[in-house]
């Protein structure tokens, strides 16, 4: 029995407003911590990878050399070496063979690839003096924005001196597959594998889950069975999402013969990973509404399944559309489970289907982190401000959903 | 009805798609020679108008696996290896099904380990990197103590009496792995305590040379190269571990550290002669050249000179290029198909 005397009461409230100023300021502290964390973490990667999503062009007028180019065999043309030539001849100064060919690597074996497609789609071009846009390469580019130092520099300022370079947005970023080449590569490849694969995800996962859970909650009779099923999936949304990736390659790949590196295959994977969280999710969301609304629909005659379809299962929807998009969100950032069906490779084709080979941005931005060239670095960091955006779209519709249609009761 | 229709046709889609035979040629295998492979994947993707290989990086041991498990279209064309093909992993394939399998050399990864041109030239063997690198070394009777070894002079009293400082990649390296294979495990079997502990149980030997000191001798510097280059130039007396081809780009500032006598040159890796290298090859699948398209004229395009040769794209990407005897009997190789057989495999 604690002694309410008048000055113990006060040294007891003394020490008790001491306690919660102490325990703000923990918060306030690990808030603050919280923040200059992700503040520096945001920081270093915008920084790193803003760079990546501008390009640096220079343009410059040659003539296209019939001798170089027949007019019936443009697609043979040899139009890297006529871009080759006409730099060459910008700097007569340049002699030695070892300048010479460090001056042509500054251009992108691009710049070739786009004049041939002008030829091709203008053959009377042919003997003509056009003005040709030059796409440089990765490491005159790294060096025009002032992210390196080489020992090219001398070359590279006389470049600049001649022929002015600018630096625009680039589209290649977007509309690429991935390529070796850093200037080249490209995201759309892995943007379209993670619609595919979260798109089949979503397709096979939500009904699945929805139903089970149904089920579960409204249908099944409370018995060992029916709880040993519930801690089962419980379970499973704890397990480390490589031994989906080895089911996934027993059953799928092994068993079924589905095609390896497939969207298809990526998505059966995902769909069993985010399945339980799914039926969790769509439980607790089905348990939120008052049995009263069911009760009352039976009340006047309606079945079981149509007290549930027409009046349960739309008061949940919002909560188990909120579950299932932060599920997914968890399913768009998943490398591991991809490694065991060959989704992590290098694939420079976009894919057209769920069938072709694809793979996923979190595993584009694993390949890219691995590679030698410096202008990967920055591209790295540019893949993982899409994914980031990405993922911040998701969540901000799942809190737009959620205050939209949940309603309390 | 038409619901219940709807629904098993819908089931059916998933449950049986229906796939056309292979277009693409499929690639698994070393993540070492994954940057190369790649970027002759796309080449050949860009100059034949076929699809682009596609290239898995899965490791040499793990690609073997996927290769040597049989024929068909879901079973890769090409393995990338960082080591010649172990005899028990030929009997696997040949159990499989697999008996005719082309080899190509496509080149060399060396490891070169140097100093900045500032600092005091010295040189190593193989063993002193062990002695100054390892987390436990052996005492004079032989018994494991964690590494006593401060400065250089401690190791060897040859040696300068600087700092032990190394710069090196981290363990998610592929480095990482051929540095603590070639000299860190070499300089291991060099000394008897360990050699007799290798016979009696190889798994704790094994842990004994993959295991790297903790306490700021080796700096994990990161996996970009250049980086460690960078850092060896403001720091003189550290000593930096990388691949060759860095080495080679820097050579104006940085000073190659002989081991066992032998420095790092362009000659030394190729003939073999400087033994912290190990040779790259690609292996294929003789018997899927006639079903998947392309095969022949991709392994055309890894052996062509515009990519091997010593001036190819694939020595802008850091590839030691074969010398010129070899590079010849690599075409040769593409050319012929000749299948290899087991004698000679380990």
């Amino acid at each position: 029995m604690i002694e309410l005397s008048a000055k113990g009461s006060n040294g007891l409230l003394a020490k008790r407003y001491a306690s919660e100023k102490r325990f703000r300021a923990y918060g306030a502290i690990a808030l603050a911590l919280t923040t200059i964390f992700l503040g520096f973490l945001l920081y270093d990667i915008i920084s790193k990878g803003w760079p990546a999503f501008f390009e640096s062009h220079s343009s410059l007028e040659m003539k296209i050399d019939p001798d170089k180019v027949a007019a019936g065999d443009i697609a043979n043309g040899d139009f890297a070496a006529i871009i080759k030539q006409s730099v060459r001849e910008q700097f007569p100064d340049i002699e030695s063979r070892a300048d010479k060919k460090t001056l042509a690597s500054f251009i992108s074996q691009a710049a070739g690839d786009e004049l041939r497609n002008m030829v091709l789609a203008n053959p009377e071009l042919i003997g003509q003096t056009v003005k040709v846009d030059l796409l440089l390469s990765a490491d005159a580019d790294l060096y025009y924005k002032g992210l390196i130092e080489t020992d090219d520099k001398l070359l590279l300022d006389k470049f600049s001196a001649k022929l002015p370079v600018t630096q625009s947005i680039s589209w290649r970023f977007w509309t690429n597959g991935d390529s070796r080449e850093p200037e080249l590569a490209g995201l759309l490849g892995a943007i379209k594998g993670s619609l595919f694969t979260v798109g089949i995800a979503i397709f096979i996962g939500l009904p699945l889950g929805v139903f089970a859970a149904i089920y579960l909650e409204q249908f099944a009779r409370r018995n060992r069975w029916t709880d040993l099923i519930e801690v089962n999936i419980n379970n499973l949304a704890a397990v480390p999402s490589i031994i989906f990736g080895l089911l996934g390659l027993a059953m799928f790949l092994n068993f079924f013969g589905l095609p390896r590196s497939a969207p298809l295959v990526g998505g059966l994977v995902l769909a069993l990973l985010v399945l339980p969280t799914i039926i969790i999710a769509s439980r607790a969301a089905l348990r939120a509404v008052p049995p009263s609304i069911k009760e009352a629909a039976l009340g006047v005659g309606a079945s079981k399944q149509q007290a549930v379809f027409h009046h349960v299962l739309p008061l949940a929807l919002p909560g188990i559309l909120t579950g299932t998009i932060l599920a997914l969100a968890r399913a768009f950032g998943e490398t591991a489970p991809l490694l065991m069906i060959g989704m992590v490779a290098f694939i420079a084709d976009v894919p057209q289907s769920p069938t072709d080979a694809a793979t996923v941005l979190p595993v584009q931005i694993y390949l890219w982190s691995d590679l030698p060239e410096l202008a990967f670095k920055s591209k790295t960091a540019a893949a993982i401000i899409v994914l980031i955006g990405i993922l911040m779209l998701a969540n901000a519709l799942a809190i737009y959903m959620r205050r939209k249609f949940e309603r309390r009761w | 009805m038409n619901r219940i229709l709807m629904t098993a046709s819908v089931l059916a889609m998933i449950a049986s798609p229906a796939f056309a035979a292979r277009d693409q040629i499929r690639i698994v295998g070393s993540s070492t020679v994954y940057p190369f492979t790649t970027a002759v994947a796309e080449a050949f993707g860009k100059a034949t108008k076929m699809k682009t290989p596609v290239v898995e990086s899965t490791g040499t041991g793990g690609g073997m696996k996927l290769f040597c498990a049989g024929l068909g279209d879901d079973k890769p064309d090409f393995e990338n290896a960082s080591r010649r093909i172990k005899k028990s992993e030929f009997d696997d394939c040949v159990k499989n099904g697999v008996t005719d399998i082309v080899e190509i050399k496509v080149g060399f990864d060396g490891l070169s380990i140097a100093q900045s041109n500032k600092g005091k030239p010295f040189a190593l063997t193989k063993q002193q990197v062990f002695l100054a690198l390892a987390k436990m070394v052996p005492d004079k009777d032989g018994k494991l103590i964690a590494n006593p070894n401060k400065m250089w002079s401690d190791v060897d009293a040859s040696l300068p009496a600087s700092k032990i400082e190394v710069l090196g990649p981290p363990p998610t390296s592929g480095t990482r792995d051929s540095f603590a294979e070639l000299a860190m495990g070499a300089g291991a079997e060099t000394i008897p305590a360990l050699k007799a502990m290798k016979e009696k149980d190889a798994k704790a030997f094994d842990a004994v040379w993959k295991t790297m000191r903790e306490d700021g001798a080796y700096v994990e510097a990161g996996e970009n190269d250049n980086l460690i280059v960078q850092k060896l130039e403001a720091n003189p007396d550290a000593v930096g571990v990388f691949g060759y081809s860095f080495l080679e780009q820097n050579s104006k500032a940085l000073n190659d550290i002989k081991i066992d006598g032998v420095g790092a040159t362009y000659e030394t890796i190729a003939d073999g002669s400087y033994k912290m290298s190990r040779p790259l090859f690609i292996y294929a699948k003789k018997q899927h050249m006639e079903v998947i398209p392309g095969m022949k004229e991709f392994i055309a395009e890894y052996t062509s000179d515009k990519a091997l040769g010593e001036d190819g794209y694939l020595a802008a990407k850091g590839l030691i290029t074969l010398p010129k005897d070899q590079a010849a009997k690599s075409v040769e190789a593409a050319k012929s198909l000749a299948i290899i057989s087991a004698d000679g495999l380990k």
